[in-house]
């Protein structure tokens, strides 16, 4: 048991931690390196469109990982997080097309070309502010927040748990979908948000910026990745598992189940939110299929491929499977669902604790008791 | 001497069954005042006007026949049921009806499910814990930390019980046995004002039963236990008091032997078993 006095600062000791924050930094500053210091031509370079593959891969894990906090720790397994990881990138599209100011094709200075091609007049209320930076990344934590707050109020406030509540995350984000796919929302319809031009002043077409943002992913999953890691290993952390297992029992222990589920799941939607807000500018579009329900499952099979209640294993999921995923696409495209579908119902059935659980399994061979192993069966 | 021979000391007082300076008021001698209590579910009546009293510090034993609303009673008790009309108080001064689960169980009421139910993926230490009484709000829960004196009062109830040895193995490896007494454990950690216990020696050899009745015994006193169960054997070890519930309402109240000679008892109940 970790004995640091502040819940901050305690994952700091664990091993499991210090491992993963020493492999993550490892790999950024290989990277990093290869890509700057090795020649094009060399068999070793890391090419400008390799490391936006692996921003966009980081920003998949820390996606993965806000989903093992609610559903691993807390037992409530959301199939849209999806919603909340696109709220996030809308509000960093909406910022990015702010920057592009009369740089589009129809040369507006304030209206996006969307806008202009609407014949809109001017710009609506919800878009004002986002031109500025600092506002639209707070909008970027705020857009999920307060939709997982909300939803979550009225979900949890009315006991809906398990399935139920699994089916309903799903409606949420199917609902969100077919709104934000008409073109009277303002958000672009179906072409979404596209043709950003720099982000923070610096062009996104530039190899350093890629650079940058990849740079800037890794750091944020490092930091979404310390502070679940805190949650879960603070007393709050064994309450949430408390509530997952026994849901009546601690409720007559005095703590309030549903605030416990209500204040999790605000912050897993949060970081879901920031990481679509880093995955906009890297791949450069942001549009309703985001939002689609089979996006939100696919991040609930990269969590359950790696392990659930690990936080690693999410990650670990996230980075094979989406890797699997650009190899397959590339070979034969049309099978790739299907690769999908096989590989959740294998692990399912073989490693139903997933990667993390063979890891884990090998670690302890050696100092488990048989006894005990019985029992649990 | 086994802890248990130390527990059925009646002169000794535990550090941990002083009661903490609670708000409920119980000068007028009921902790739990239940009167005209109905409710329905879907048309068939539960509870059927009932009235309870349970005095402070009191072992009550409820039985009945299955369907006679006990776990209903309870329920509506610990905030889970709201009844149709009626009233329950705890003390003179709090409306159990007006407050929500987590409230009743910070204000001193405990409950132990028929079925023992513990945080299994937990250790046995884990488990106590989260059940010790503290601030159980978000913000705290989150800053917690392990002070010396927690750990000495979890051990203490850990020897109580008598799990010392698994402290820190998951509770999903522990029997049914030592399931229930860890459940004990946690309703104690609570330093509740009345422990709700529901058929504990239901699965229990007849040792651990012994067991389980000395420390009931024991508890009574310090705190008001009300005990719901099915086994006669027990129920005649430990009480002193016996409500014999029916069709949602109270059929008699006295001691075991009153009781069971009430002819209206033995026609419902325990004239089934003889």
């Amino acid at each position: 048991m970790a004995t640091s006095q502040t819940w901050l600062l305690r994952p700091f000791q664990e091993r499991s931690t210090q491992l993963f924050l020493g492999v993550l930094f490892a790999a950024l500053v290989v990277v990093t390196f290869l890509h700057l210091f090795m020649p094009e031509d060399s068999a070793l370079h890391v090419s400008a469109y390799t490391v936006t593959l692996l921003g966009k891969y980081l920003c998949y894990a820390l996606l993965a990982v806000a989903v093992d906090l609610v559903w691993g720790y807390l037992g409530i397994l959301s199939l849209g997080h999806g919603a909340f990881f696109a709220l996030g990138g809308y509000a960093m599209g909406m910022y990015l097309m702010r920057q592009i100011g009369d740089r589009g094709v129809y040369g507006d200075p304030v209206l996006p070309d969307f806008m202009v091609f609407l014949n809109w007049q001017e710009l609506p209320w919800y878009w004002q502010g986002f031109d500025m930076a600092w506002f639209a990344f707070i909008m970027v934590l705020l857009a999920p927040g307060l939709l997982a707050l909300v939803f979550g109020f009225l979900a949890f406030r009315s006991r809906v748990t398990g399935v139920y509540l699994s089916i309903i995350t799903q409606a949420l984000t199917f609902a969100l979908m077919l709104a934000f796919f008409r073109n009277e929302m303002g958000f672009g319809g179906n072409n979404g948000l596209t043709d950003f031009k720099d982000i923070l002043g610096f062009d996104l077409r530039s190899d350093a910026t890629r650079l940058g943002l990849f740079l800037a992913t890794g750091i944020a999953l490092a930091v979404g990745y310390v502070v679940c890691r805190a949650i879960v290993t603070s007393k709050l952390g064994r309450v949430s598992v408390a509530c997952r297992d026994a849901e009546a029992r601690t409720r007559f222990l005095g703590y309030r189940v549903e605030r416990v589920q209500l204040i999790v799941f605000v912050v897993s939607a949060m970081l879901a939110g920031v990481a679509g807000a880093l995955y906009v500018p890297q791949v450069g579009i942001i549009n309703p299929s985001e939002f689609s329900p089979l996006f939100s499952i696919e991040i609930v099979v990269w969590v359950a491929l790696g392990g659930r209640a690990t936080l690693y294993g999410a990650v670990i999921g996230a980075l094979l499977v989406n890797y699997a995923k650009t190899v397959f696409t590339g070979i034969m495209p049309d099978a790739w669902l299907f690769a999908l579908g096989a590989l959740f119902v294998l692990v399912t059935v073989f490693l139903p604790k997933g990667i993390a659980g063979l890891l884990q399994k090998r670690r302890q061979k050696d100092d488990d008791q048989p006894g005990a192993q019985e029992a649990t069966a | 001497m086994s802890i248990f021979e130390q527990l059925a000391n009646r002169d000794q007082v535990f550090e941990f069954l002083t009661p903490v300076a609670s708000p409920v008021d119980v000068r007028h001698g009921p902790i739990l005042y239940m009167e005209d209590v109905s409710v329905s579910f879907d048309g068939f009546k539960a509870i059927n006007n009932l009235n309870l009293t349970i005095d402070d510090g009191e072992l009550r034993c409820i039985i009945g026949p299955n369907g006679a609303g006990k776990t209903t009673m309870m329920d509506i008790i610990t905030g889970k049921t709201r009844p149709d009309n009626g009233s329950v108080w705890f003390g003179s001064r709090h409306n159990l009806l007006r407050m929500n689960e987590p409230d009743i169980a910070t204000l001193g009421i405990g409950r132990k499910f028929q079925k023992p139910t513990v945080f299994e993926a937990l250790t046995v230490f884990e488990n106590l814990e989260l059940a010790m009484a503290a601030d159980k709000r978000i913000l705290p829960t989150l800053t917690a930390i392990m002070k010396p004196e927690y750990r000495e009062r979890i051990d203490e109830i850990l020897e109580m019980i008598g799990l010392q040895a698994l402290r820190d193995k998951p509770a999903g490896i522990l029997s049914h046995g030592q399931k229930q007494w860890l459940e004990i454990g946690m309703l104690l950690m609570q330093k509740p004002r009345l422990l709700l216990v529901d058929e504990p020696v239901a699965g229990m050899t007849e040792q651990e039963m012994e067991r389980t009745a000395e420390l009931l015994t024991s508890l009574a006193g310090k705190q008001s236990v009300v005990v719901v169960e099915h086994d006669m054997g027990f129920v005649r070890s430990i009480a002193r008091k016996v409500t014999v519930l029916h069709q949602g309402s109270v059929l008699a109240e006295g001691t075991m032997d009153q009781v069971s000679n009430d002819p209206d008892v033995i026609k419902v109940y325990l004239g089934e078993e003889a």
